[in-house]
Parts: structure tokens; C-alpha cells; sequence
């Protein structure tokens, strides 16, 4: 069926390609056209949309296959795809599409580029940065010249064909294909799940040589096109490297701030916050482009920069938004990108030597690994956490190459360079190499040299608490050293960043928050889904009245259910609003305060529990009552069903011990359901009526008996009629 | 001073030894505690409070009791000196000491337990072997203290929470007549197992030139 679907697609692009000549014209004929073929009109939108419809569906196919996915990372089977189609369209007689360089800069490497920096995890990066500035500036200049050089040298040694290619275009190609490329890592690294640290170091690695690769490149272009090469000249490049990566991260921190900024003002254009992000990350990188700059930093800087105001400062609908956004698009794109690769095989003209590949192949291996092990030599001496073998390994072996090297040389003119062709072929037989062979094997390698992967579980909030006093703790150390080290710049910054920044560019309270607090309402939130998910007649027993410091509990959840949830909530859950006494209502002692909630924390708790709720469908009490299920997409907003929202949330709010506060008019809107005793807390009424006034189609009987501010209820239609 | 060099070289050599520095750290550790105490010879708590740096840390009386905490100089009995010698304070920043990159596992486990015995006895206020909820409270309230809005009832709320959490994982279900009494060193142990303290609780000791760093003094 899915193999008759895929037939069916690829004929009807085909048919999309024969339909090029078709240029009906209507007005030749003498009766009214009630049907008429128009193609020219809607050519490229249609074959654009085609395109990518035939991308997702191939990544669809593919994770219908278990065991294939497992073995061949996606990557391959999308070039072995392009091969396909590339091959089927020549095979028809039409020339197949080659990756067009501008396409590819402009519109496909972007998503993926800002959806790696928006999302970086800043704090291994930041630790990690010296190694993998080292990795990416003198690593990518080692490849790069040794390529270079020692090509030049076979190059003269050969003879023949080869004997034309000169010094600076065989420093060119080194510097073409040398660079790591972001996209192929992504999409190989993704899937074996190694260490955060390694996975960093390569990543932050390809992300960072762009700087050094868009200098070379331009530079030996340059040179190549004027023909001689002065010291002045040299002098001029080492500082243009300089020019182009701090100027790249420096119109990103600008665009960053301003979309910040920005943010700061849109808490009634909720609507349009995620397009905010996406324009001023874009433009960031359309601005470096015009100069030259280094776009690819100029994305991340802004990123890195606007992501924690923004995120302080947007709805989490924005925040959702954002992330499936990006997330979609590059997915899209990355397998646009490997299929075009294999179409653009097909289609473009080849040169092939099997000297110069072959040399190519062995050269870049060989340059990697001598890079990697010097490298490491040197950055050892001055890490703490040593880079051992397995890791040096690791990093050597994960050094692929990608499309970037291909549009680079694509862009190439033929005039200055006689050999384009031949070098076009060696980097797309690089590329393959590295793809098929490196992609496919790392993972059993990864296996066997029992390289540690990535922690699975999720941090405690006790994790949490002594991790912020570690951290407050190596600075004080640090102070009484008199030792200006890393713990002690980092709280600079965060001081700084806390009395200066954030006043600036956070909306309203929330520039004050601490970390531990919005930590500990994750960790809430965390809590209520757990007792929901677990059938919360679950065993809660209540803590004794009497003394103040002794607690008891006994939670009856299962761990695998408890990290199912907790894996969901970690990883999607925002900070909310703060409130200083918020927290009381979650205190688990007998003399808890009433609380004044506000509007804005509660919409965001709601909205935050709705979202959890269409993964756990259940409601733990009574079916009978036929609890309907919200489903998860946000976008999916007319076809919201509803849950139970009371049980759900009073059960969080209230661990204890009052049995005598259930709430009577809650127990009547719910009907039968079925509540724990003593859960029921005045303020976790108010927040169910919260639940029940959201609802859009009203299923549940009685969810309006409770009074509750009905402002809510006209914010959250408002916002639902705006979608 | 030029007397007692040999006599110091000596003293280096035996703390060096039982501290895994190296004698350069030694040495500018050395330096770094003449220029705290103002060449006195023993380090008292002023000396340590009058760090500029150290006067915004939130949880600094913490850290300036851990030096002068018996437990973490090796000593037997329970208590708190009142100053200390070069040698205590050199043996109390041994616990901040990187690992050596090749070292047996054996070793590395030990040297974890005794950063986490050090960060036990940092909680474990008045010494009884468990921290209460009350220490705890303490804990979190000072690490929220840097933060003017926030109340004692959050600390409060977190710190139960937390206590709950460590009940749940390291004694799970607990009768209903049972108290919980505190975290033991062995359950701090267990929930803290996947910190990778002996890689986290490190200092850089390597450029310590205290005479030319502007010390905030």
C-alpha cells in the first residue's frame, strides 16, 4: 500500500514535469471551456509544494519501516531517494533540478540553522566553549591547508589531468570541504543519542566553522579571481576572519535584543509573537549575508540572545508555537536538502578522476583524525574534564560533511576554476562517503566502544537545589582563592543580567523570578499529572496536623508512568509567572494561607495542564461519566474536546490534610466522579472552574455552577476566535 | 622567612602529598592565605568575611563555617574551631581538587563520596548525622535569599516538596504511622548519584597568581 502510494507520487511527478509543454490556450476553441488546463499559472508553487510533499511523505515512510530506521539513518535513505527520483526523471528525458545555491542559503538552511541555535543548550556550550572555538577555528585552518597543500603536491606529482590545478584552487577545495557541516551532524547525531558533551563539541564545532569557511572561501576566491596573492593580502584575510565572525554575532546579538524587545510589548498580540522570532532571526541572517558576515553566527547569536527574555515574555501558546514551527521547518528542510543532494547527483555534470577522489576520500580522514588528536593534546592540558580516546574518537569519526560543501562549490564560477567539474565530483563522493559509510557505522561503534549516552532521566528537584548551591558554592570557593574562574564570570554575568538586562527587555514581574521557584512549578505541575495518571485514589496519606516538621506521604505511582510524564512536562513545560505567595497553597503543613491567585499564572497553569491532558486521556475516577479527550494539537482549536478539569486539578493543589474542605458544590459538578478524600482545597476549586470555564464545547454537565472571575472565559474564546 | 624555606619546602612536600596538590599549588595557596590573614598565621572568620566577592554569595555563611567545621578536617570529635591553621585550609579546599584523568574507579567513587560527604556536612548543621526538614528549609531559604520577593513560605513549600521526594525515592512506601526523620548521608548519597559531583565540584587551581589579581579586599 505505502510502496503503490509512493509509485502514485512519483508518477504524478511525472506527469507534473510532462505537463510543462502543456499550453492549452483556451480562447482557440469555439465552445465555452467549461474545464480548461491553466499550468503555467500555478508552475511553481505547485512544484515547490510537490517537492516537499513528496519530502514528508518519504520521512513518513521511512518510521513505518522499524528495522530500516534503525540500521540507516535518515539521512542516507533520503539521498538514496533523491537518487531515485533524479534517476526516474532523467530516465523521462527531462533534466533534473540541481540544488540551487540560493535556494539553498536563502531558504533551506536557515530554519535548520536557527531551530539548532534557538534551541542550544547553553550551559554545556558555555563550559565547553574553548574546546570548541579550538576545534572549529584551528581545526577547520588545519584541514584546510593540509588538504590543500598535500592535494597541490599529488596534484604535481600525478600529472595529466591534474596537473593544471594550481595551489589556490586546490587551498579552495581544502577549504570547501573541510568544513564540518551542521546539517549532516544534526541528522546522524540525533539519532544515537550520545553524551551531551560530545554531542556539543560537534555540534557547537559545525555550527562555528562557518565563520573560518565563509573567510577562506571568499578569500581564495578572490585571490584566484585577481591571480596573485601579496602579504598584504594574507594580513587583510586573518583580520577579515575577525570581521566576519564577531560582526556576524554582533548583528545577531542586535537583532536578538530587538526582538526581545519586541517581546516585551506583545501581551496583547499574542498571535503574532512566534512571527516576531522568526522575521528577526531571518532578517539577522539576510543582514550578515549582505556584508559577508558570517550569517550562520549571526543566526545562532540571535537565538541564544532573545530566547530567555522571549520566552519570559510570550504565551506558552508562542512558545509552543515556536517550537513545532521550527521544528517543522527544519525538518523539512533537512530532508529537502538530502533529497535534492541525490537528485543534483544525477543531474550535474561529472568529472571523475579516480586519483583525485580517491586522494580526496583519504585525505580527509587522515587530516580529521591528526587534527583531532593534536587538538585535543593542547586543550587537554587546560580542561578539567579530560577528553579521553573514545571521546577523541568520536568527535574524529563525527566530523561529516553535507550540503553546504556542495552549494559552495556550486557557486564556484567555472572560468576561475577549469577544474569545477572534478571538484564538484570529489565533494559529492566526500559527501557520500562520509554520509553512508560514517553515518551508518557510527552507531554500532557507538555501541561497542560503550561511549556514554545521553541521560535519560530527568533531574529531581533535590538535583536542582543542589546544583544551584554547587554553583554558589565553587564561586564562593573561587572567591576565597582570589581565582577569577569560570563560576565566578558566570555570576558576574547573571548579576549583571538580572539588575540591568532583564528589567529592560521582561514584561512586568517576571525579570525577578529565581530559577529554583519557576523550577519547583514545573516540578508542581509535574506532581498534579503524576497523581492524576496514577488512578490518584492512589494512597495518599495525610501528613500528621500536628507537629510541623515531620511529613509523611506515601506515593503509589509507577516510575515508568512518573517518567513518561515527567519526560512530556520537562521538556515542554515554561516558566510561569511568579507570585510570592503562591506557594502556600502547596504547602504541605496544616496552617496553609489563602491565596489570591493571579489571573495570568492561572491562565498559564490551565493552558499548561491542557496541553499535558491529551496525553493522559484518562481521568483517573469515574468513566462511567465518559470524559472526553482533549487532543494535543494546539492547533487543532475547533476540535477541542473536554476533560475533566476539576479532578485533575484540585488533586496537585492539595496534598492534605483538611478532609473537612472538600468542597461541596465541586463534588456536585462533578457529578459521580469519584474524588480522594481531603484533596479538595478552596483554592483547587477555583482552579477547576478555571478548567471548566476554558472548555470551548461544553460536554461536561454542571461545569458552571462555581462563580469564578468570567474574564478568563472571554480571554481564552478571544484568543481561540483569533486562530 | 628565608630561614624557614627548607623548612617550608618540607611542609609542602608532606601537605602536598596528603592533599594530591601539586607543590606550585601549594605554594600559591600559600600565598593566597598570607595575603587573606595579612601575614597572621592562623585564618579567622572575619578574614574570610572580608572578601568583597564573597559578602554577595547567598550562602557564604555556609561556606565559611565549612572551613572551620571539625568534620571536614579529618578531626574526631564534633565542633567548630575557631581558626585555622594553613593546613586546614588547605586540606578543605583538597575537596575541590579535579580528579586526575586516570584513576581507577575505585578511586574516583571515593573521591565522590567525600565531595558529597563534604556538601553533607555543609547541610548537616548540628552534626546529629541527618539533615531535618528544618536544615533544609534553611538551604533553600538561603538560596532564594538573593531573590527579594520571595517569602519564607516558599522556601518552605520547596523544601517540603523536596523532602518529600527524597522519602519517596529512597524509602518509598512508608506506613502510615511513620515519621520521616531526615535525609541520612547514605540516601544524600543515593539521590545525588546522578550529579557527577567529582566532576562538577571542582576548582581550577592552576593560575592562582594571587599577588597580581585584583583581589576584592
Amino acid at each position: 500500500m505505502r510502496m503503490r502510494m509512493k509509485m502514485l507520487l512519483l508518477l504524478f511527478c511525472c506527469g507534473v514535469v510532462f505537463c510543462d509543454q502543456n499550453h492549452s490556450d483556451p480562447r482557440d476553441q469555439r465552445v465555452f471551456p467549461v474545464i480548461s488546463i491553466n499550468y503555467d499559472y500555478i508552475q511553481m508553487p505547485f512544484e515547490v509544494s510537490l517537492w516537499i510533499l513528496l519530502a514528508s511523505l518519504m520521512k513518513l515512510g521511512f518510521h513505518l519501516i522499524p528495522r530500516l530506521s534503525g540500521i540507516v539513518p535518515e539521512s542516507c535513505l533520503l539521498i538514496v531517494v533523491g537518487l531515485l527520483v533524479g534517476g526516474l526523471i532523467r530516465v523521462l528525458g527531462e533534466k533534473p533540478p540541481v540544488l540551487d545555491s540560493q535556494l539553498f542559503f536563502l531558504c533551506l538552511l536557515p530554519p535548520i540553522i536557527l531551530d539548532a541555535g534557538y534551541f542550544l543548550p547553553i550551559q554545556p556550550f558555555s563550559e565547553n566553549a574553548g574546546t570548541i572555538l579550538m576545534f572549529a577555528v584551528v581545526g577547520t585552518l588545519w584541514n584546510a591547508f593540509f588538504m590543500g597543500v598535500v592535494l597541490y603536491g599529488v596534484c604535481r606529482l600525478d600529472g595529466g589531468r591534474l596537473a593544471s590545478v594550481d595551489l589556490l584552487s586546490c587551498l579552495l577545495f581544502g577549504s570547501i570541504v573541510s568544513a564540518v557541516d551542521p546539517v549532516a551532524v544534526l541528522a546522524v547525531f540525533e539519532e544515537i543519542h550520545i553524551n551531551e558533551l560530545l554531542h556539543i563539541l560537534v555540534f557547537g564545532e559545525s555550527l562555528l566553522n562557518d565563520a573560518v569557511t565563509v573567510v577562506l572561501y571568499h578569500l581564495f576566491e578572490e585571490f584566484a579571481h585577481v591571480g596573485e596573492v601579496s602579504a598584504v593580502d594574507v594580513f587583510l584575510g586573518v583580520v577579515c576572519f575577525f570581521v566576519v565572525s564577531l560582526g556576524g554575532i554582533m548583528v545577531g546579538g542586535v537583532y536578538g535584543v530587538l526582538a526581545a524587545f519586541t517581546s516585551r510589548f506583545t501581551s496583547h498580540t499574542r498571535v503574532i509573537e512566534p512571527l516576531f522570532v522568526f522575521l528577526y532571526s531571518y532578517m539577522a541572517y539576510l543582514s550578515a549575508e549582505v556584508f559577508h558576515l558570517s550569517g550562520i553566527m549571526a543566526l545562532i547569536a540571535c537565538g541564544v540572545v532573545m530566547r530567555p527574555y522571549v520566552e519570559a515574555n510570550i504565551s506558552h501558546k508562542s512558545y509552543t508555537t515556536i517550537k513545532y514551527f521550527l521544528k517543522m521547518w527544519s525538518s523539512v528542510s533537512e530532508t529537502l536538502i538530502f533529497i535534492f543532494l541525490g537528485v543534483s547527483t544525477v543531474a550535474g555534470p561529472h568529472a571523475w578522476n579516480w586519483t583525485f577522489v580517491t586522494i580526496t576520500i583519504v585525505l580527509c580522514l587522515l587530516s580529521r583524525v591528526l587534527g583531532v588528536i593534536g587538538l585535543t593534546y593542547i586543550i587537554n592540558k587546560y580542561r578539567m574534564v579530560k577528553l579521553s580516546g573514545k571521546d577523541q574518537f568520536i568527535v574524529a569519526y563525527g566530523g561529516l560533511r553535507g550540503a553546504i560543501a556542495f552549494s559552495l562549490a556550486f557557486l564556484l564560477s567555472s572560468d576561475d576554476f577549469a577544474m569545477k567539474d572534478m571538484f564538484l565530483t570529489a565533494i559529492i563522493t566526500v559527501i557520500f562517503f562520509t554520509v553512508f559509510v560514517q553515518g551508518m557505522t557510527i552507531r554500532p561503534l557507538v555501541d561497542l566502544l560503550a561511549v556514554k549516552k545521553k541521560k535519560q532521566s530527568k533531574t529531581s528537584i533535590n538535583e536542582e537545589i543542589h546544583t544551584q548551591f554547587l554553583e554558589l558554592l565553587l564561586t564562593g570557593i573561587e572567591d576565597v582563592c582570589g581565582h577569577y574562574g569560570h563560576h565566578h564570570w558566570r555570576d558576574k554575568l547573571n548579576r549583571f543580567n538580572k539588575r540591568y538586562i532583564k528589567r529592560c527587555l521582561i514584561a512586568g514581574e517576571r525579570s525577578q523570578e529565581p530559577q529554583l521557584i519557576s523550577f519547583y512549578n514545573k516540578m508542581e505541575l509535574e506532581q498534579a499529572m503524576m497523581l492524576l495518571e496514577s488512578n490518584s485514589s492512589a494512597s495518599l496519606s495525610t501528613a500528621s496536623t500536628v507537629p510541623q516538621q515531620r511529613s509523611r506521604r506515601t506515593l503509589n505511582i509507577s516510575k515508568e508512568r512518573e517518567e513518561e510524564i515527567r519526560k512530556i512536562l520537562r521538556a515542554n513545560l515554561q516558566k510561569t509567572q511568579q507570585r510570592l505567595r503562591s506557594y502556600s497553597r502547596h504547602t504541605l503543613m496544616p496552617d496553609a494561607e489563602e491565596d489570591d491567585w493571579s489571573e495570568t499564572r492561572l491562565r498559564k497553569q490551565r493552558v499548561e495542564m491542557e496541553r499535558r491532558m491529551s496525553h493522559f486521556l484518562t481521568v483517573p475516577a469515574n468513566r462511567s461519566e465518559s470524559p472526553a479527550v482533549r487532543r494535543g494539537r494546539f492547533e487543532s482549536d475547533s476540535q477541542v474536546h473536554t476533560v475533566r478539569p476539576s479532578v485533575l486539578v484540585s488533586v496537585p493543589v492539595s496534598l492534605p490534610d483538611d478532609p473537612e474542605e472538600a468542597d461541596g458544590s465541586t463534588q456536585s459538578r462533578n457529578g459521580g466522579a469519584q474524588k480522594p478524600d481531603g484533596l479538595q482545597d478552596s483554592r483547587g476549586r477555583k482552579l477547576s472552574v478555571k478548567f471548566a470555564l476554558d472548555v470551548e464545547e461544553q460536554k461536561l454537565p454542571r461545569c458552571l455552577s462555581d462563580p469564578g472571575p468570567n474574564n478568563l472565559l472571554e480571554e481564552e474564546e478571544l484568543f481561540y476566535q483569533k486562530d | 622567612m628565608g630561614a624557614s624555606q627548607s623548612g617550608g619546602v618540607h611542609m609542602y612536600q608532606d601537605l602536598a602529598d596528603k592533599t594530591g596538590f601539586s607543590i606550585e599549588q601549594i605554594k600559591n595557596l600559600h600565598n593566597r592565605f598570607k595575603y587573606l590573614t595579612q601575614d597572621e598565621d592562623t585564618l579567622r572568620r572575619e578574614h574570610l568575611e572580608d572578601i568583597n566577592n564573597l559578602a554577595l554569595n547567598p550562602i557564604r555563611r555556609q561556606i565559611i563555617e565549612a572551613f572551620f567545621d571539625t568534620r571536614n578536617l579529618g578531626q574526631k570529635e564534633k565542633g567548630c574551631l575557631q581558626e585555622i591553621g594553613f593546613e586546614e585550609f588547605v586540606t578543605v579546599l583538597a575537596f575541590f581538587r579535579p580528579p586526575k584523568p586516570h584513576i581507577a574507579e575505585e578511586e574516583k567513587k571515593n573521591m565522590k563520596k567525600e565531595k558529597l560527604r563534604f556538601l553533607f556536612n555543609m547541610h548537616d548543621t548540628d552534626n546529629d548525622g541527618v539533615i531535618t526538614l528544618d536544615e533544609y528549609r534553611r538551604v533553600v531559604e538561603e538560596l532564594l535569599s538573593s531573590s527579594e520577593t520571595i517569602g519564607a513560605e516558599t522556601a518552605k513549600a520547596i523544601s517540603d516538596a523536596a523532602m518529600l521526594e527524597v522519602a519517596s525515592v529512597t524509602v518509598g512506601q512508608m506506613g502510615p504511622d511513620e515519621f520521616y526523620e531526615g535525609i541520612t548521608f547514605e540516601q544524600f548519597m543515593q539521590i545525588l548519584k546522578d550529579i557527577e559531583i567529582e566532576t562538577k565540584m571542582n576548582v581550577h587551581f592552576w593560575n592562582l597568581d594571587t599577588r597580581t589579581i585584583q583581589c576584592g579586599k
